[in-house]
């Protein structure tokens, strides 16, 4: 596929705005449809899309496998430390209350941080699996 | 007994029966993947058509004062769905290692095989 | 629709329109979604089913070979059982509510507080965010560990063992060493992983 010059010029013009959907997804999740869910899976497959395009290889450049495995602990990580910031503040565990003074500032900064860490997850689990999948066919 | 509406019960146990009746039938370790996944997207069918209300909307806030279908199935199946992806993934994954070992992905010779090696 | 697809995802032998096949029903089913009012759910079905389900089995199906084979078996068991577990589904659905209802009872639980609560408790429009990230907070946190216990098995399955695939080909029956290293801890393995494909 890496010769094919339609694929790759509209593979270069349509991943940057399949990122920009993804953060938008994610970031108007509070108003709209939308969430860490669907704007993690959306944002790995603008990289699965040139993986595919452009080789393996070439994505492993931009997005290293083990930064890759990386963000799906990271994900995790955010999320139980969310919780456990709000133990440290005084109240129970997940409780955004206490993040800030007003509680319902505190809702919207502990969802927004809750969603980033489902999004950077989601991401790297995805890009992940597929680069395992993929890995595998060149080996064979 | 409103027999009509039950009308979604009915397609879901359907759409079920379908994807069960993949998964015991088939001897393809990946058709029975896809039958799994048949059987489950059938599952959320059955979660969402619970929580819609007739002439409910979205449930995202909005001015006046429409009336919402239930949220709360919506969330249940939004984790669940990507849930569903990653063990589809982890028994695909299974598959390529069972293709490894044996040669094949159809269960029939996979036994045989097996059956083969304890003689 | 959906049941039009899903026969014929078990009529055809070729694997490769069975990924395709299935890609499609998971389309069909995100329309059905939106129709039933889930915004978000249509959404993650169209791009988790449609998208990234498809694209792993059709990697799958480029290592193993997208022909299925003629079963022998017999189908009568199956459609057997899968007739009688229909009916007793079937029998149970009397006394299911009735669909549309707004006096179900999965509407009168916790359901209202949600939709009238949490404008100020949350302050944000969508409903299924606010519940999501913060009043099931727990269940979201169990899902995303579940997907990175997924992610973390892949790995063992697919990107431990490839080193001890390769050095079986290249020096035959020496794969102790990688056999060790299989039993360690994974994060130890990405260093060992990626030289292979890198070079």
């Amino acid at each position: 596929m890496e010769d094919n010059v339609i694929l790759r010029i509209g593979a270069k013009i349509l991943i940057p705005f399949i990122l920009l959907f993804a953060l938008y997804v994610q970031f108007h999740g509070d108003y709209g449809p939308g969430g860490g869910f669907q704007a993690g899976v959306i944002f790995a497959a603008a990289f699965i899309l040139y993986a595919l395009i452009f080789g393996v290889d070439t994505a492993k450049r931009v997005l290293p496998l083990r930064f890759v495995w990386f963000c799906g602990a990271l994900g995790v990580w955010i999320f139980a430390g969310v919780g456990v910031v709000t133990l440290v503040l005084g109240g129970e565990f997940l409780n955004y209350n206490v993040l800030r003074h007003d509680p319902e500032h505190g809702q919207e900064l502990g969802i927004l941080l809750v969603e980033l860490g489902v999004f950077t997850t989601v991401f790297g689990v995805m890009v992940a699996i597929f680069y395992m999948f993929a890995a595998r066919r060149q080996v064979r | 007994m409103n027999v009509l509406g039950l009308v979604n019960y009915w397609a879901f146990i359907f759409l079920m029966m379908v994807g069960f009746y993949i998964l015991i039938s088939q001897g393809n370790l990946i058709k029975k993947i896809v039958g799994l996944s048949v059987f489950q997207t059938s599952v959320f069918i059955l979660y969402i058509s619970m929580g819609k209300i007739r002439g409910g909307t979205a449930p995202i806030l909005m001015e006046g004062d429409p009336v919402y279908s239930n949220p709360l199935p919506h969330v249940l199946i939004l984790t669940a769905i990507v849930v569903g992806v990653a063990t589809t993934a982890l028994g695909l994954s299974l598959v390529v290692r069972i293709h490894e070992a044996y040669g094949t992905v159809e269960e029939d010779e996979i036994h045989d095989l097996d059956v083969a090696e304890a003689e | 629709m959906l049941a039009v697809t899903a026969l014929a995802l078990l009529k055809l032998r070729n694997l490769f329109a069975v990924a395709m096949l299935a890609g499609i029903y998971s389309l069909l089913s995100a329309g059905l979604f939106t129709a039933l009012d889930a915004v978000d759910v249509a959404f993650t079905e169209a791009a988790v089913g449609a998208g990234i389900s498809t694209i792993l089995v059709l990697g799958t199906l480029a290592l193993v070979g997208h022909e299925q084979k003629k079963s022998t078996r017999s189908s009568v068991i199956p459609l057997l059982v899968v007739l009688v577990t229909g009916s007793i589904l079937v029998y149970g659905t009397f006394d299911m509510p009735p669909y549309g209802d707004p006096g179900n009872p999965a509407h009168h639980h916790v359901a209202p507080h949600y939709l009238e609560e949490s404008a100020h408790e949350i302050g944000i429009p969508n409903v299924v965010t606010s519940v999501l990230a913060s009043y099931r907070g727990y269940d979201t946190m169990g899902e995303t560990t579940v997907i990175f216990t997924a992610m973390v098995g892949v790995l063992l399955l697919m990107g431990g063992v490839r080193k001890r695939a390769t050095s079986e080909m290249a020096s035959g029956p020496a794969s102790g060493p990688s056999d060790q290293e299989l039993d360690g801890e994974p994060h130890q393995q990405p260093d060992g992983e990626e030289d292979p494909d890198g070079g």
